[in-house]
């Protein structure tokens, strides 16, 4: 278990991590997201021991990490942001290197790396020097280092930037195979990776947790959730269309396409299949009809900018229909 | 022990996966014998021993010994590696000593390699071989002294060759306060003054135990101020880790 208690970070006069407290259990693969420079590195360089915390305590399977920091890094396997590696040495020689730092030796070191290369697809390129390797080799180096000695907690900080779709696949797949029995923290900005492999995300602004919970619930807390998106096939007064469905909150066009619009519904009401039936017995001239995506997305923008936070709900309502009647006139 | 032995293994590979170690010893024995045998006078001087080798040795050293130790920490820092190595279990006086070790057995490497000089001089004459024996273990311990000063000016920035031309102007302050011209230069300080600025000179120490003088006090200095010097260079690598 991974305890963090009253987390603070100081650079200066500016607080990158503020009074944080979470507790990781093992089996959780946590999904740690926030706006750049948020203090997601800045609190996983705090978990890995590179950097001190100011005020607060950090521990590992109940080791302190100020006071008993070689412990603490044994157990921990940790991808640093950019896959950080010796560029003159090659693949085989960084994780001998890496390997007999975490204690192996013999037999047993050449299995632990041979495996490593097996998992992380490192075999064509392990004689090469790391300098010269493509971005997505590289950042399979710095897997391959983090898992090499089978951590207990592993660490990732932006495990997938800069992979192809097939390498993201693979590095998911790879992260969900190794989370049985232990603790896996990722940081990302790919919200789909939060739901594809975390159980639980956190995300942070401003050094603090604005949420916590499992990606579905997240998901259930924006206010797009359960919404309906709908494309019309030519200019119609929504609005009024919709009159006596009291399921219905709000009616906003999209700023993405014209005539497109999300129907919101009130609180905890559905509304997917009441609308569905206007449309169908009213005929209105509808192109697509579906239940709005990305909620993750919604949400991590409702939480983490100022704008969109502190711009009153209700005064949404008001402007809508007013908005979409001018654009259906422009 | 175990992993400051596992990271001064790793280093001193480094050396030799890149030219810097090839360049660095071939440039240094061509220098050395410049210095010998052009400048030192060895062959006019009619005197089997190796001083024109040995005098030279801290104004070599104080252009080719901040070459190795420049990139000491400052690379770490700028590829981020540092970040790596700090978090894998190893101690910061592991990481201290283990590539402070590595450079230093690279500078001992190309010492050991002008040996061909040694053998000159003992075909020509007859030379006090314990006198020069001292001067090499002298000499091995004063490049230690200016690679001690390169890893700590290496750890305040993550650009190597600041780190660089910090190390030069620091040895150089180091070499020259027991020059002729600077001592003259404090004849008006009080007598304690001058002798304590003589006394942190490399020159002071060197000069006496290439002559053969195996003082204990001359090589305490080297070691006091090689572990001083690494102990600033922890406690700099600790400071500026964060930015």
């Amino acid at each position: 278990m991974i305890e963090i208690s009253h987390l603070t970070k100081k650079f200066d006069s500016f607080t990158a991590v503020d009074d944080l407290s979470f507790k990781v259990e093992e089996g959780e693969v946590l999904g740690f997201l926030g706006p750049n420079g948020a203090g997601k590195s800045t609190t996983m360089k705090i978990i890995t021991g590179f950097l001190g915390a100011t005020s607060g305590f950090v521990t590992v399977h109940g080791h302190d990490i100020s006071r008993d920091p070689l412990a603490v890094k044994s157990l921990i396997g940790y991808l640093p942001e950019g896959a950080p590696s010796y560029p003159d040495m090659t693949v085989l020689e960084f994780l001998d290197f890496i390997a007999e730092v975490r204690g192996f030796s013999g037999e047993q070191k050449r299995q632990r790396i041979a495996k490593v290369i097996r998992e992380v697809e490192l075999a064509e390129v392990c004689h090469k020097t790391i300098e010269t390797l493509s971005k997505g080799f590289k950042r399979r180096v710095g897997l391959a280092q983090a898992i090499i000695h089978d951590p207990k907690v592993l660490i990732l900080d932006e495990p997938t930037d800069g992979l192809d779709p097939n390498q993201k696949h693979q590095v998911r797949q790879l992260i969900r195979n190794l989370a049985r029995d232990r603790i896996v923290i990722i940081s990302t900005h790919i919200l789909e990776e939060v739901s594809a492999v975390c159980t639980r995300a956190i995300i942070i602004a401003a050094g603090r947790i604005v949420a916590d919970g499992t990606p579905k619930e997240l998901e259930a807390r924006s206010h797009l959730f359960g919404a309906v998106s709908i494309q019309l096939t030519q200019d119609f007064d929504l609005a009024t269309a919709l009159e006596g469905v009291e399921e219905v909150a709000d009616i906003e066009p999209s700023d993405e396409e014209r005539r497109r619009f999300i129907i919101i519904p009130a609180p905890g009401k559905q509304i997917f299949g009441k609308v569905l039936d206007r449309v169908q017995s009213e005929h209105w001239p509808v192109a697509e009809f579906h239940l709005v995506e990305g909620l993750l997305e919604h949400f991590f923008r409702s939480v983490t900018s100022q704008t969109a936070a502190s711009q009153p709900r209700t005064s949404r309502g008001a402007r809508a229909p007013h908005q979409s009647a001018n654009q259906q006139q422009g | 022990m175990r992993n400051m032995g596992i990271i001064f293994k790793r280093e001193l590979a480094g050396y030799f996966a890149t030219p810097l170690a090839y360049v660095f010893i071939v440039i240094f024995l061509v220098m050395s014998g410049i210095f010998t045998f052009d400048m030192g006078g060895f062959y006019v001087r009619g005197q089997a021993d190796l001083m024109p080798f040995f005098s030279f040795h801290p104004w070599l050293y104080l252009f080719m010994i901040p070459a190795i130790a420049m990139g000491l920490w400052a690379d770490e820092r700028k590829s981020g590696t540092i970040e790596l190595l700090m978090t894998l279990p190893v101690t910061l006086s592991d990481a201290v000593l283990g590539k402070f070790l590595a450079a230093w057995v690279l500078s001992g490497v190309a010492l050991l390699l002008t040996f061909p000089i040694w053998i000159t001089v003992n075909y020509l004459g007859d030379p006090d071989n314990g006198v020069i024996v001292a001067a090499y273990l002298g000499s091995w311990l004063m490049a230690g002294g200016f690679l001690a000063i390169g890893s700590c000016m290496s750890a305040m920035t993550r650009n190597s060759v600041i780190a660089f031309i910090l190390t030069v102007a620091i040895c150089f302050v180091f070499v020259a306060s027991g020059s002729e011209i600077i001592l003259n230069a404090l004849r008006w300080a009080p007598q304690t003054l001058v002798d304590a600025v003589a006394a942190l000179s490399f020159l002071t120490h060197f000069d006496s135990i290439s002559k053969g003088v195996l003082d204990l006090r001359d090589i305490l200095f080297f070691v006091i101020f090689i572990g001083s010097w690494l102990f600033a260079s922890a406690i700099v690598i600790e400071i500026k880790k964060a930015n």
